[in-house]
């Protein structure tokens, strides 16, 4: 049979990827499908379920893809199959079928323990499951998890994430019994006792007891001992959804599952099963890979295919409570005979193990712990000879591994299942940078613990990856930070002469503009760096399409007074201006023209306003909720902090602009999580975010540190901005730079908590100095005869209004007039220049 | 066929009035130029941004590409030969060029007419 009715049940990632699967083959749709799904919504990415805690959205977890041809039931789970009618039931009706995929998963196991059925004790499956945790977590301080396996410490991530104290109970006598050796576990510990998770090993949970208010208020202990614990979270395993399978009387495998063949097809030949629900030849695999497997199987056998299961790939690589953690091939050394070769550094915290055969010569499996950068190389290895000599597969920075001798087929990023042959196509196909490659393949997108890998393969590839500025400077922007830092240079022409060429572009120019403003050299038009100031800093002002400028003042956390708000009312009428209300809780003024600019200023000056930096790559604006003030809800006075931290980083120059926002509670009416820094307020001090992007490529921030106060919370943002300053890219944005940091988030923590470089105190002082000297620019212009000559339309007719800048109204306010523009003026004979016809501008960046 | 219609010089300003590496607006003729002193001396060319219609060449950035003297526009950035008025960005884009001098310390601007 090769088309008909087929019914698939379950809309996890395998049974997504299962009609994924079968609609790239069956592009007729000769299969007519309908997906029953448990859950009310469609299917999602359950290996990053933890990123929900992390302030991933639902949306981004999203795995489902309409289809033609798919009927997709969500909220209506299966209840009987009818083997004989060929039938499924639902609570809503029935589905008849020519063919029907098992792809129920796997739920949480949940051991019989006395208590377990209290309020407070969950599981940790499904995003209802995470919701629900999270709501219960809301002011309560001690959360437990059973079970120290990889989904418990998942768990116990969240729940610290969550403000609980945290511990965690296994029963096998270390953490991560399946994946991870002795020694592996042991180190995995000391990661996990420095985030202040407490770890029982070797112990069982006999009784979960309740409290006062009737919930979850404590767990007892088989070594005596009991843990306080108001929310617990059973991750004790996995077992396979086989109800369904069972009631229809299907054969079924020794510890349960579907019991199929190397097809996937089970004793009934139009009953196939997928994924975790599968006993594949009588094993069931816990993990997506395999699961993916047994859907490109089933997919090809329905359209006519002979493929079968090729074994699962049992090797695992992850990024547990921020440690690196691998798991590959024969890890527990169960093959006869076999060697271990270990590592085991307590000071840099690695541990790395090698299983190799008798002879040495054949690598069988191994694990990683603290540094897992060798593993695509010795993943793709296992089963072949060793790619290098044991000692250097096993060095800390996995410097014996490069990733050029990694076989096509090997995996890159395990994340999006990226090959290194899918990235070398890539670089074929003209990617010759890795924001390239990340946009093209989607390697590296989400963990990033790749993106070393990918440098590594453009190496590999003889793509020479320029860090140059541009044609006047081979260096990078943060090579240049460092030279004008350490050489005291402070003109252009002094740079250019004695370490670039040529006379600077509008991309040089800018950047040590920037970098100048950054170390203190005074005013931005002050001297020389007036001609290296894009035209928007030249004028201090924001140059729009029509050659007029805006002009947004500064509002400080977004707080303004009646009075303030009439004189911008007062402005904006006396000088014909449009206003409107900024994504950023501004007021923008628009249609000013060059010498009309001090005169606004003028006005806005003496009412007590200063420049609002929105011209500049500088900090913008720090936004705010009303804040426990007003709120219900508000938690912290998230205004008073918001225009603290506008006040102290008021002028800050940076690669890119920055934007903050600060939230008196949970519900994040600021929007904090979308800007460069963020602030949540917590019932016990501040969570900061950094690295968020409301820009052209949303990216939510990254919870970097928990519960700081004020004070602390100011040194944090202190040391991420000026490091940041210091060593981004051009025009690279917090996002981008914390993703391209080589050790990412746990390396910014390193350098700006932990001082591991020994960069804090003089990362403080920058910014004492850029708080110490800060002065308004618009003052300073307006204080200024020389620098006020400046304003105005022509240097031989300064009071001669640009006509080319002319308003129609819209909506009761002037806009630009658009293709009403008047024609240049001719002198004479009215002879013009013929129209060029044009493509799109090139943008260059 | 190429005809050059010329006019007389204007007079624009003193020379210590342009800013080194920056441009300024000047009405010549009733006609929008933008006046640049770079070290390779000065140049002016129409104000209009071929590609956007708006009058702000003279507010973009001067420096040099390939050691030729140029000025990128402010709104998107295309690159202009200061001496010739090609856009080194865009082939076939041009922005009309003029003459500039200095004489006695001030800075006069001839328009040019090329068709």
């Amino acid at each position: 049979m090769n088309g008909g009715d087929l019914v698939v049940i379950g809309n996890g990632m395998v049974g997504q990827r299962f009609v994924d699967a079968l609609r790239a083959r069956d592009p007729q749709g000769r299969w007519r499908v309908t997906v029953l799904a448990e859950e009310g919504r469609p299917a999602y990415d359950r290996v990053r379920l933890s990123a929900y805690f992390d302030g991933v959205s639902e949306s981004e977890l999203n795995l489902h893809t309409p289809h033609d041809g798919v009927r997709l039931r969500l909220g209506e789970p299966a209840t009987a199959i009818d083997r004989v009618r060929r039938v499924v039931t639902t609570a809503v009706g029935e589905y008849r079928y020519d063919m029907l995929v098992l792809a129920t998963g796997s739920y949480a196991f949940v051991p019989p323990v006395p208590g377990v059925e209290l309020p407070g004790v969950f599981v940790y499956r499904t995003l209802d499951d995470l919701a629900a945790i999270r709501a219960y977590a809301q002011g309560r301080r001690a959360g437990a998890v059973i079970g120290g396996g990889l989904l418990g410490l998942e768990a116990a991530n969240a729940l610290r994430l969550l403000g609980l104290s945290t511990d965690v109970v296994e029963f096998a006598p270390r953490l991560m019994p399946v994946q991870v050796d002795q020694a592996g576990g042991a180190m995995l510990r000391r990661y996990v006792d420095d985030l202040g998770v407490r770890t029982h090993l070797g112990v069982a949970t006999t009784a979960i007891r309740s409290g006062p208010d009737g919930g979850v208020a404590a767990l007892a202990l088989s070594d005596g001992g009991a843990i306080d614990a108001e929310l617990v979270v059973v991750a004790a395993g996995i077992r396979p959804r086989d109800q369904l399978a069972r009631d229809a009387g299907l054969p079924l495998g020794p510890r349960g599952g579907v019991l199929v063949d190397a097809t996937c097809r089970s004793a009934d030949e139009r009953i196939w099963a997928v994924g975790e629900c599968a006993a594949v030849d009588g094993t069931c695999h816990g993990l997506v890979a395999p699961g993916y497997a047994t859907a490109e199987v089933v997919a090809d056998r329905l359209v006519g295919g002979a493929a079968t299961f090729p074994g699962a790939d049992t090797a695992t690589k992850l990024k547990l409570l921020g440690v690196d953690v691998a798991s590959f091939g024969d890890a527990h050394g169960t093959t006869p005979g076999c060697l271990d070769v270990t590592f085991t550094d307590p000071a840099t915290r690695v541990y790395a193990k090698l299983v190799l055969s008798d002879d040495a010569h054949t690598l069988l499996g191994g694990v990683l712990v603290g540094d897992a950068s060798a593993y695509p190389t010795l993943r793709a290895s296992v089963g072949g000879p060793l790619p290098a000599a044991p000692l250097a597969l096993l060095a800390p920075d996995g410097g014996g591994a490069d990733a050029g001798a990694l076989p096509t087929t090997a995996q890159v990023c395990s994340c999006n299942a990226v090959t290194r042959g899918d990235v070398d196509a890539a670089i074929a196909d003209g990617c010759t940078d890795v924001p390239a490659l990340k946009a093209c393949t989607r390697a590296g997108t989400s963990c990033g613990s790749c993106v070393p890998t990918l440098k590594q393969l453009l190496d590999a590839a003889g793509v020479a990856q320029s860090s140059a500025l541009c044609e006047h400077f081979d260096v990078s922007r943060r090579e240049l930070f460092e030279i004008v830092r350490v050489r005291g240079i402070r003109t252009f022409s002094r740079l250019v002469a004695e370490h670039g060429r040529g006379r600077g572009c509008d991309i040089c120019k800018p950047v040590v503009a920037s970098i100048l403003a950054s170390l203190g050299s005074g005013h931005v038009l002050d001297g020389e760096q007036a001609s290296l100031q894009d035209t928007n800093d030249h004028f201090l002002a924001n140059l729009q399409r029509d050659g007029s400028y805006s002009v947004v003042p500064r509002i400080p956390g977004g707080e303004i007074t009646p009075e303030k708000l009439i004189v911008i009312g007062e402005v904006a009428r006396d000088f014909q201006l449009y206003t409107k209300i900024t994504g950023g809780q501004r007021i923008d003024l628009f249609g000013a023209r060059v010498e009309q600019l001090p005169q606004i200023w003028r006005r806005l000056v003496d009412a007590g306003f200063e420049s609002g930096h929105a011209y500049g790559k500088a900090l913008r604006t720090v936004k705010s909720c009303v804040g426990e003030t007003w709120c219900r809800y508000g938690v912290q006075d998230s205004v008073g902090l918001a225009i603290a931290l506008e006040l102290r980083y008021r002028g800050l120059r940076a690669p890119h602009k920055i934007k903050s926002a600060v939230s008196g509670c949970a519900r994040e009416c600021a929007e904090a999580r979308s800007k460069d820094f963020g602030i949540i307020a917590t019932e016990t001090g501040w969570n900061l975010y950094v690295g968020g992007n409301g820009g052209f490529r949303p990216r939510h921030a990254d919870l970097f540190a928990t519960d700081l106060s004020t004070e602390a919370l100011i040194t944090l943002i202190d040391r991420f901005l000026i490091y940041y300053i210091r060593t981004a890219d051009r025009l690279q944005r917090t996002a981008g730079w914390v993703e391209a940091l080589d050790g990412g988030l746990d390396h910014l923590r390193s350098v700006i908590v932990d001082d591991s470089l020994g960069l804090c105190a003089e990362l403080d002082a920058a910014m004492a100095r850029h708080v110490a000297t800060y002065s308004d620019e618009w003052r300073d212009v307006l204080d200024d005869p020389d620098r006020l000559r400046r304003y105005t339309s022509f240097v031989n007719a300064p009071d001669v209004p640009d006509p080319s800048i002319t308003f129609s109204q819209e909506r009761g306010q002037p806009v630009p007039a658009g293709d009403s523009q008047p024609a240049r003026p001719l002198p004479t004979d009215g002879h013009r220049r013929q129209p060029v016809t044009l493509g799109l501008p090139e943008v260059r960046r | 066929m190429t005809q050059t219609i010329t006019l007389s010089w204007t007079t624009i300003c003193p020379l210590d009035r342009l800013e080194p590496d920056r441009g300024v607006a000047a009405l010549v003729d009733g006609a929008q130029v933008a006046l640049f002193r770079t070290p390779d001396g000065l140049f002016a060319i129409d104000n209009r941004d071929p590609v956007s219609g708006a009058y702000v060449l003279s507010r973009g950035i001067v420096g040099s590409r390939g050691g030729v003297p140029t000025v990128a526009s402010p709104l998107h950035k295309q690159v202009y030969d200061l001496r010739s008025g090609h856009c080194l960005d865009l082939p076939g884009v041009a922005v009309a060029r003029h003459d500039a001098r200095c004489r006695d310390g001030l800075v006069e601007v001839r328009l040019r007419q090329e068709g």
